[in-house]
């Protein structure tokens, strides 16, 4: 046998190619994506400070963080910022999704305008949210105070919870087209001759949803919302740009507080520890996203 | 305040260069490479980070003094500039990485982050303070390091802060002059308020203008951060009056100063919706170019004394460190050497018409502080200035106390979440204890 004939007999075997194939994915999972995490791990069990590799503490940073007021306070609104913001994005997102389904005049058009806060740069859209939201010069509030709604502008940023509600609001205007088309995408894979069926059988628009639409569209809805809320759980350019975790620690998250004990700190260890922490919600949102993968 | 004798300045420039040197006619002759104690290693080449500068002349100059010493030393230097807020995490970044610039120009407390990693600047600093009047007192806050026992970072100087306001409100509110104590401001922000013109003070996470007008006011009642010894001192009597008059000086404020970020106050007061401010000197710049009106009504004042008696300022301090990593070091230090030395730090400070104030006190003789009676408060702001974590040791513990904003909150706490001054000396004592006790 030539070395040729060798050659195409070990590629035509699904082992070698399989092998083969996945290897380039499996190199840039493993460095760039299980390197890091297991050194962040690792980081945060060590006393680790900017250029000092420190010693092996246990979980010692874990129990400074959870003593710590400002941390259990950021994870607080981290927790509060995922859930509400998801919530906000599926109720919004679904409705979106059902409008655009609709075929009415520029239909495709508004699909694709829908995609604009998705794919606009995270810091440019957080730096116009960030006029938008200006206690003197927001359009927003001049808007309002012009058709005598308001008297005075809205103060978005200068309060705890207005700053934690309208970087919530902001969120759900950013993430809300992911939602909308992967609904869309959802939708238009629902058989028409379910609805033609239940219409004759005198089902109402609403039942329709709740029998037919809801329940089909479940599975995509796990899948999004579990992503999702990674994104969100992880969302650090929105706040930091908006707030930088101000004011007083009310819109500190997982991740800016992360980023300024660690980096700006200099306590690698520690700000190691604040950045895992959240890996048990993500566990169990990959937990999800994976059984349902599975289950379709 | 106490400057260094005219005449051994003049004394120092002349021997230096000379006055034709000073003016950038030749450059030649500023560079006195065979006096220097720092011999380029042999085909050095240096990658400078530093700041974006808010004055224009800033980066123009430096650039062209950057030009100058390349032709005098034949060693390349390439700049790259950041925005300000941006330096600090680049910077732990090349330490971290071991890797990086060889110099940086950082803020405040960023060597103390990382003092192992850096180079000893003992000599340099030496060398430049004989040949320039001495450093304030503040350069050694920043730049000497207590628990490494050595100059980890040259001190280059502050982006000095002073009060902005606007002249005609003042006098319609009866103050033909600025009060020089904090009862009077706080009866000037009353009455400039009663008319319609609240003042602006920015209390949100803004790294710079939140943090210098809050500490201003803890140091000016005599609060203190920490003691010499690092044991916590902010829960005291004198940080509760400063709250309390902090809370009374907030009611003169326009909304939604807790939401404000380093450009809000200066986009409010080029606006014309507040009438008074703190901030550095561009403010000024950029109201003469943007803002005709308001520039020819502005004027700046140093910060009233409270019952310490004395100004109490807090700047943004800048400081230039080498990385041990750096294959240049004494190339590194003769480029800080030449670009502080009279003539071209001369035509820096001169073209930045006071933006950054050097420490070198030599450098507060320069003609340009007194051109404009609007340009002198920012002279002496670092002769008025304390430093992060007055009266505790300067070093890693004070940094990630102003990293975390804990004396802003603390304020924040009183004006807008309705805590008692008590209170909030207590949250701020716990979270301090925290702090000093990890780093």
């Amino acid at each position: 046998m030539t070395s040729r004939s060798l050659l195409v007999s070990r590629l035509d075997s699904p082992r070698v190619l399989g092998y083969l194939l996945v290897a380039p994915a499996a190199v840039l999972l493993l460095g760039l994506l299980a390197y890091p995490l297991f050194l962040g791990i690792w980081l945060s069990t060590t006393s680790a400070t900017l250029g000092k590799a420190g010693t092996f503490v246990g979980f010692s940073n874990y129990a400074t963080i959870l003593a710590d007021p400002t941390f259990r306070g950021a994870a607080f609104y981290s927790v509060f910022y995922t859930v509400f913001a998801e919530l906000g994005k599926l109720v919004l997102g679904l409705a979106l999704a059902l409008l655009v389904n609709q075929r009415f005049r520029g239909y495709r058009s508004a699909r694709s305008l829908m995609l604009l806060p998705w794919v606009a740069p995270t810091v440019l859209s957080a730096l116009a949210w960030l006029w938008l939201l200006d206690p003197q010069f927001s359009a927003l509030s001049w808007l309002l105070v012009k058709l005598h709604l308001i008297g005075e502008n809205v103060d978005f940023l200068g309060h705890p919870w207005n700053a934690r509600i309208t970087l919530i609001v902001v969120n759900i205007w950013r993430g809300l087209p992911y939602f909308a088309i992967g609904y869309l995408a959802g939708l238009q894979g629902i058989s028409k001759d379910l609805y033609e069926a239940a219409a004759i059988d005198g089902a109402s628009g609403w039942r329709q949803f709740r029998s037919i639409t809801w329940p089909l569209l479940l599975p995509i809805t796990t899948i999004l919302v579990a992503f999702s809320s990674i994104f969100t759980l992880t969302d650090f350019q929105l706040i930091w740009t908006i707030t930088r975790g101000g004011p007083t620690d009310a819109t500190q998250v997982f991740t800016t507080l992360a980023y300024q004990r660690a980096i700006t700190g200099g306590q690698l260890g520690e700000g190691a520890a604040i950045a895992i922490s959240p890996i048990v919600f993500m566990v169990v949102l990959a937990y999800f996203v994976v059984r349902s993968v599975r289950d379709r | 305040m106490s400057h260094p004798d005219r005449r051994r300045f003049l004394e120092l420039s002349a021997a230096g260069i000379g006055g034709a040197a000073l003016a950038g006619g030749l450059p030649a002759l500023a560079y006195a490479a065979d006096a220097s104690p720092f011999k380029p290693e042999k085909g050095a080449s240096l990658q400078l980070l530093r700041w974006t500068g808010f004055v224009k002349n800033d980066d123009i100059i430096w650039l062209a003094n950057t030009k100058k010493f390349e032709a005098a030393t034949g060693v390349k230097v390439e700049i790259q500039s950041l925005s300000w807020p941006d330096v600090t995490p680049k910077a732990a970044l090349a330490a971290q990485v071991g890797s990086g610039p060889d110099i940086i120009m950082g803020w405040n407390d960023d060597p103390f982050v990382y003092p192992d990693k850096l180079v000893d600047m003992s000599d340099l600093v030496d060398h430049m303070g004989k040949a320039h009047g001495g450093l304030y007192d503040n350069a050694r806050s920043y730049c000497y390091d207590t628990d490494v026992k050595r100059w980890v970072a040259f001190p280059v100087g502050c982006t000095g802060n002073a009060v902005n306001y606007r002249k005609t409100w003042a006098k319609e509110a009866g103050f033909n002059e600025f009060p020089k104590d904090l009862d009077g401001m706080l009866k000037l922000a009353r009455a400039l308020k009663k008319n319609g013109h609240p003042i602006g003070f920015a209390l949100g996470h803004a790294v710079g203008d939140a943090n210098s007008w809050t500490h201003w006011i803890l140091w000016a009642f005599g609060g203190k951060q920490a003691n010499p010894d690092n044991s916590i001192a902010i829960n005291s009597a004198e940080t509760v009056h400063a709250l309390e008059y902090a809370k009374q000086l907030h009611e003169t404020m326009i909304p939604g100063v807790a939401g404000w970020l380093d450009p809000n106050n200066n986009q409010a007061f080029l606006a014309g919706q507040i009438s008074m401010t703190m901030n550095g000197i561009s403010i000024w710049y950029v109201a003469k170019d943007s803002s005709p009106a308001i520039f020819a009504d502005m004027a700046n004042a140093v910060p009233p004394a409270g019952p310490v008696k004395t100004p109490t300022v807090s700047n943004n301090f800048t400081s230039a460190f080498i990385f041990k990593y750096s294959k240049y070091p004494n190339a590194a230090k003769e480029y800080l050497r030449y670009m502080l030395d009279t003539a071209q730090a001369t035509e820096w400070v001169t073209g930045m018409r006071g933006y950054v104030t050097p420490a070198l006190k030599g450098y507060s003789e320069l003609p340009i502080w007194t051109s404009d009676a609007n340009i002198t408060p920012y002279r002496d702001a670092l002769a008025h200035a304390k430093y992060d974590g007055y009266n505790g040791r300067p070093g890693k513990a004070a940094a990630q106390a102003l990293d975390e904003f804990v004396i802003v909150d603390m304020f924040a706490d009183v004006c807008i979440n309705n805590m008692s001054p008590k209170d909030a000396a207590k949250k701020a004592e716990q979270k301090l204890a925290t702090i000093y006790k990890r780093a």
